[in-house]
């Protein structure tokens, strides 16, 4: 039952199979047997328990809000969720309990969705490994799937892989069954990289699609709630309850249209696929070069039209990238001073040493050194070499992407990462910088152009970890987009972790059927 | 007066000396202080010493808050005096993950006020962040309009009352660079006993209007002047109280001294100028401060200085971090702002209800002060420096066309009563024209009783006073009471001007041989006995005749 998509829950619902309560308790169960995965800052198993009973008395009155009613859903910790602990996985907000729910959260709640708990992250979300927060590193559930276990030979914990980030927790979330669907944040990568590596589906709407009300920021220019899921029609589903204009963001554009279900018959053939030669990056892994090569196959047997592009300006993305995410934190930063809200440093001598302690006892280095690099590229002298420099370089790779889909592309077909997983111990070799420069190399492009990009997993790899691939569209065209997702996946065939012998806790857990397992696939 | 003026500028440069050596006219050497030294520049052209070319230059800044029942970027109430962070919203506390929303009664207040001062309302403009740490800043950044205001650009006209009897209405314009709209911060109470700073975030995320006035001004007056105007046209406008006091309009200057022909010179920027009086004063001491500075072949510093209103000085300020770079950036969670020119420009798909159309707002512009001077002007035949004074003090027109109402009295007449005795008294006894004791009505009264010729022009004060006295009773009363009508019977007048006449052998004979001026004197002696009371038509008459 835990492995099915939300689709099949809510159908399950409707038919008796389970009930709100009863799926709750599992996924609460679960949560707790996978712990060592480190995926939950808070749990919020009371109130989880009442919103599911109440689910439960609508389904049993047979008035259901809607397909999420009674669905757990996980929340990355930098959402703000009425009078549970929101901490952005930072010291500085370890005991901040906000007075309002995000508006996407607001809206998952509306649609009678049973939160289950805030997933961990990187520091603010910023990192691309889900190894820089407060509460430790996430593990990625493959680490103890079967396939990885029989190609490493590993056995002693030690050789654990990362979950990517800095959404990890929500990807674990997903990818560990205990959350149906998850809230993740996507400013250059957060939400796909971690899908990518955890063998789940993860949709970076179009920028303005959906309010960012109540999420604490990164970039604000660049930060789109994203969503993970098991399958491209569970996201199509979220994002048709999460999209649209909030008043309360003034960046929010109305929905182009609203998202039914998708058609299982997609026409392929009159798509067009791009292949931009740019994302050939140092470093991308043969095996993912492979899947690549295997998918741009598959569209191109099935009567696509696949076409080599050019993004020239992609070599620059990710240095424009990291000036202007560095400025925009110096920014969203400063309010953190602790008279208001979060740790205050106890020396208090004045005013300003309580600010410095503070802020230097609340954020941890990586924090730190972007508020410093971002304020500096903001100094006077400094403000037109640096920012205004990487915002024309923005607007030219905006218009890279541009360029490419008014020639006839509807997708960009790319990898999400470099590569599988890596090993904790080989992941913290380098430091965050590196890590994000390398992490986010192909998918901060698209947040600098505000476009809609899904990353679904299409294979293991050699190591026995999910591969992702990443889908790039025009903006406002996510359906079109999640259409030609949900073709591809029809197609890959990546297993479901429940079928790669989930080990310490599936084992366990199996009461489920053959059926219900090989469904998710 | 001109020459005490030459005196005074001599010595001005130090006030405690003026006040040594005059010292029982301080209130009238304040006068010369803020008004006609500087701006007169004949005084300066009189004396060959080179410092004595020294002008005053004078720029303001100008933040207005705007009177709006909301905030700028959220929904938290506009009020004064309401208890310490009883109106803070999530956005005002900056918790994070809140955004700002627009708050399109400040952008039409915004617009509003750039029409009546002549701006180009730029159809585009843009918000920043300008970043610095204080306590009573929450985000550690404030919305502003750095790089494209929404409105450059403009003039704004003020006058102010010149000459030997302030008769003379001298008119000026200074440029206004531009109106920007930004927040208004939160307010840091001090407590020195206990060493705590209390935050208030009530005003937090107020909006307000910075206006940029060019250094087109050369003396207090004037900067004081075109302040006046400019509360004027908010409060006529209504899109911004203009209380001082109360911090609605807060003024801070940029004062230099130059030789005119040459670049201005270093500034200083003089704050904590919450009246308009204080404001002529400080300016005023700035530049003779630095006049002095210059003088001694020193260099003015740049700084910001603070205006003590006690002993009458600018003092240096403690800056808040040194040197600031405030590392402006885009505000990226609000899209360009846009206006339509009008609703033919207004794109499809947009709501006429939520637009900003300039034209609606220009075709909905109240009466200006300026136009309403012209109108007291034409339609009373008032005198441009009564029309001034009318509209310059707050509530003081409206009393006027109110008086006007209820008495036949031509307006020149009524002009005087009003400019002069009732402002006068409300003067003496510190009071706004709206906290007068005589409504406009008793003063109409009085004035009709008068003008029918119920009592003379002399009693017609005495019942002024005798109201000023024991206010609530009307003139009617008063004059019943006390028994100040007119006498008007022809025997008892003739009976005593007989007698005047008959005292008065002399006089009766320059008036015969053609002298006619000395029946005025008659005339007072006749009134003297009478009080004040005989009816002067009446009486001119019975004089006239026994003097044939």
């Amino acid at each position: 039952m835990l492995s099915l998509t939300l689709k099949e829950v809510s159908q399950a619902f409707r038919e008796g199979r389970i009930s709100p309560t009863e799926l709750c308790k599992k996924c609460l169960n679960r949560i707790q047997r996978t712990q060592h995965l480190n995926a939950f800052i808070t749990v919020t198993q009371e109130l989880s328990l009442k919103q599911a009973q109440q689910s439960e008395i609508r389904l049993s009155q047979g008035v259901p809000k809607g397909p999420l009613d009674g669905i757990p859903f996980a929340v990355k910790d930098n959402f703000c969720t009425e009078n549970v602990k929101t901490t952005c996985a930072s010291r500085m907000l370890k005991d901040y309990t906000p007075p309002y729910n995000a508006t996407v959260v607001q809206k998952l709640l509306d649609q009678g969705a049973v939160l289950m708990g805030k997933t961990n992250m990187d520091e603010f979300a910023m990192g691309a490994g889900s190894v820089d927060g407060t509460f430790g590193p996430v593990r990625n559930p493959w680490s103890y799937a079967a396939p990885y276990r029989a190609q490493t030979g590993a056995s002693s914990d030690s050789d654990w892989v990362v979950s990517g980030g800095s959404s990890g927790g929500s990807a674990v979330a997903v990818a560990s069954l205990t959350s149906y669907l998850a809230l993740g944040s996507d400013t250059g990568g957060s939400t796909r990289n971690p899908g990518a590596l955890c063998g789940v589906v993860a949709l970076k709407p179009s920028y303005g699609l959906l309010s960012r009300h109540g999420l604490i920021p990164l970039v604000n220019s660049m930060d789109v709630p994203g969503i993970i899921t098991r399958s491209v029609s569970d996201g199509a589903t979220v994002l048709g309850v999460l999209q649209g204009l909030d008043i309360r963001d003034s960046t929010t554009v109305p929905a182009p249209s609203s998202l039914t279900d998708l058609p299982e018959d997609f026409d392929i053939r009159n798509i067009c696929v791009g292949i931009p030669k740019e994302y050939h990056a140092p470093g991308l892994s043969e095996e993912t070069v492979v899947q690549w090569s295997r998918v741009a196959d598959l569209f191109e047997r099935a009567g696509a039209r696949v076409e080599q592009v050019s993004l020239p300006h992609t070599q620059y993305s990710i240095v424009c990238y990291h000036v202007l995410c560095n400025t925009e934190v110096a920014s969203n930063m400063a309010r953190f001073d602790g008279l208001e809200y979060g740790h205050r440093s106890t020396m208090d001598s004045s005013t300003e040493v309580m600010y410095a302690s503070t802020r230097h006892e609340g954020f941890n280095d990586v924090v730190r050194s972007r508020i410093l690099s971002g304020n500096y590229f903001l100094l006077k002298q400094n403000y037109d070499n640096y920012f205004v420099k990487a915002q024309k370089v923005r607007r030219l790779i905006t218009d890279d992407f541009r360029r490419v889909f008014t020639s006839g592309v509807d997708v960009l077909l790319t990898p999400t990462t470099l590569t599988d997983a890596a090993r904790y111990l080989d992941f913290t070799q380098e430091d965050n910088r590196t890590r994000s420069a390398q992490e986010d190399v192909f998918t901060q492009p698209a947040n600098m152009a505000g476009l809609p990009a899904v990353s679904l997993p299409v294979a293991l790899s050699r190591r026995g970890l999910p591969i992702g691939l990443q889908l790039i569209g025009p903006a406002l065209e996510d359906k079109k987009l999640l259409c030609v997702a949900q073709w591809v996946e029809q197609r890959v065939a990546f297993p479901s972790i429940s079928d790669c012998g989930d080990i310490q806790e599936s084992r366990k857990d199996t009461g489920m059927t053959e059926r219900e397992q090989t469904s998710a696939v | 007066m001109a020459a005490s003026c030459v005196v005074a500028s001599e010595l001005l440069q130090n006030t405690k000396q003026i006040s040594m050596f005059f010292p029982k006219t301080s209130r009238f050497i304040r006068r010369i202080s803020t008004s006609n030294l500087q701006c007169d520049k004949q005084h300066q052209l009189k004396t060959n010493s080179a410092s004595q070319q020294l002008v005053g230059v004078v720029g303001l800044e100008i933040h207005a808050q705007i009177n709006s029942n909301t905030k700028l970027f959220s929904g938290s109430p506009v009020r004064f005096s309401a208890p310490p962070n009883s109106l803070v919203s999530f956005l005002d506390a900056s918790l994070p993950g809140t955004l700002p929303v627009l708050n399109r009664r400040c952008v039409e207040a915004a617009v509003m006020t750039g029409l009546a001062l002549n701006c180009t309302i730029n159809k585009k403009s843009l918000f920043d962040r300008k970043h610095y740490f204080y306590a009573d800043l929450p985000a550690g950044y404030q919305i502003t309009q750095q790089r494209r205001p929404i409105a450059v650009d403009g003039t704004l006209t003020y006058s102010f009352l010149s000459g030997k009897k302030r008769s003379q209405v001298i008119r000026k314009h200074v440029h206004v660079k531009q109106i920007q709209l930004e927040q208004d911060s939160g307010k840091s109470l001090h407590d020195d006993v206990r060493s705590q700073t209390l935050i208030d975030l009530n005003r937090a995320g107020v909006g307000l209007m910075e206006l940029v006035m060019e250094p087109d001004m050369n003396c207090g007056e004037e900067a004081a002047a075109a302040v006046r105007e400019l509360q004027l046209i908010l409060q006529a406008l209504g899109t911004c109280q203009g209380n001082m006091s109360e911090g609605q309009l807060r003024v801070d200057a940029n004062v230099s001294v130059h030789r005119p022909g040459e670049p201005l010179g270093i500034r200083t920027e003089v704050k904590n100028l919450n009246s308009i009086r204080y404001l002529a004063r400080a300016i005023d001491y700035e530049i003779q401060r630095q006049i002095g500075v210059v003088q001694r072949g020193e260099t003015v510093q740049n700084e910001t200085r603070a205006y003590d209103s006690k002993s009458g000085e600018t003092v240096p300020m403690r800056d808040k971090e040194g040197l600031q770079d405030y590392r402006f950036m885009p505000e990226p969670n609000l899209p360009p702002l846009i206006v339509y020119e009008d609703d033919a420009s207004l794109p499809s798909g947009i709501d006429p209800g939520q637009a900003v159309v300039v034209q609606e707002i220009k075709e909905g512009l109240p009466e200006l002060p300026s136009v309403r001077r012209e109108r007291l002007v034409q339609t009373y035949g008032l005198l441009p420096e009564h029309s001034f004074t009318l509209v310059n003090e707050d509530g003081l027109m409206e009393y006027f066309e109110e008086v006007m109402k209820g008495t036949r009295r031509e307006p020149r007449k009524v002009i005087g009563w009003v400019t002069n005795e009732l402002l006068g008294q409300l003067k003496q006894r510190d009071l706004s024209v709206s906290q007068s004791p005589i409504s406009p009505a008793a003063l109409a009264e009085l004035l009709e009783l008068q003008e029918t010729g119920h009592i003379s022009s002399s009693i017609a004060k005495q019942v002024y006073q005798e109201m000023w006295n024991s206010p609530g009773k009307t003139a009617a009363q008063t004059i019943q009471e006390q028994d100040l009508g007119l006498v008007s019977d022809v025997a008892q007048l003739h009976s005593i001007c007989q007698k005047v006449v008959d005292s008065h052998p002399d006089e009766v004979c320059a008036i015969r041989s053609g002298n006619t001026k000395v029946l005025n004197k008659l005339m007072g002696l006749v009134q003297k006995e009478t009080k004040g009371r005989a009816d002067p038509v009446l009486v001119m008459d019975i004089l006239k005749q026994k003097t044939s």
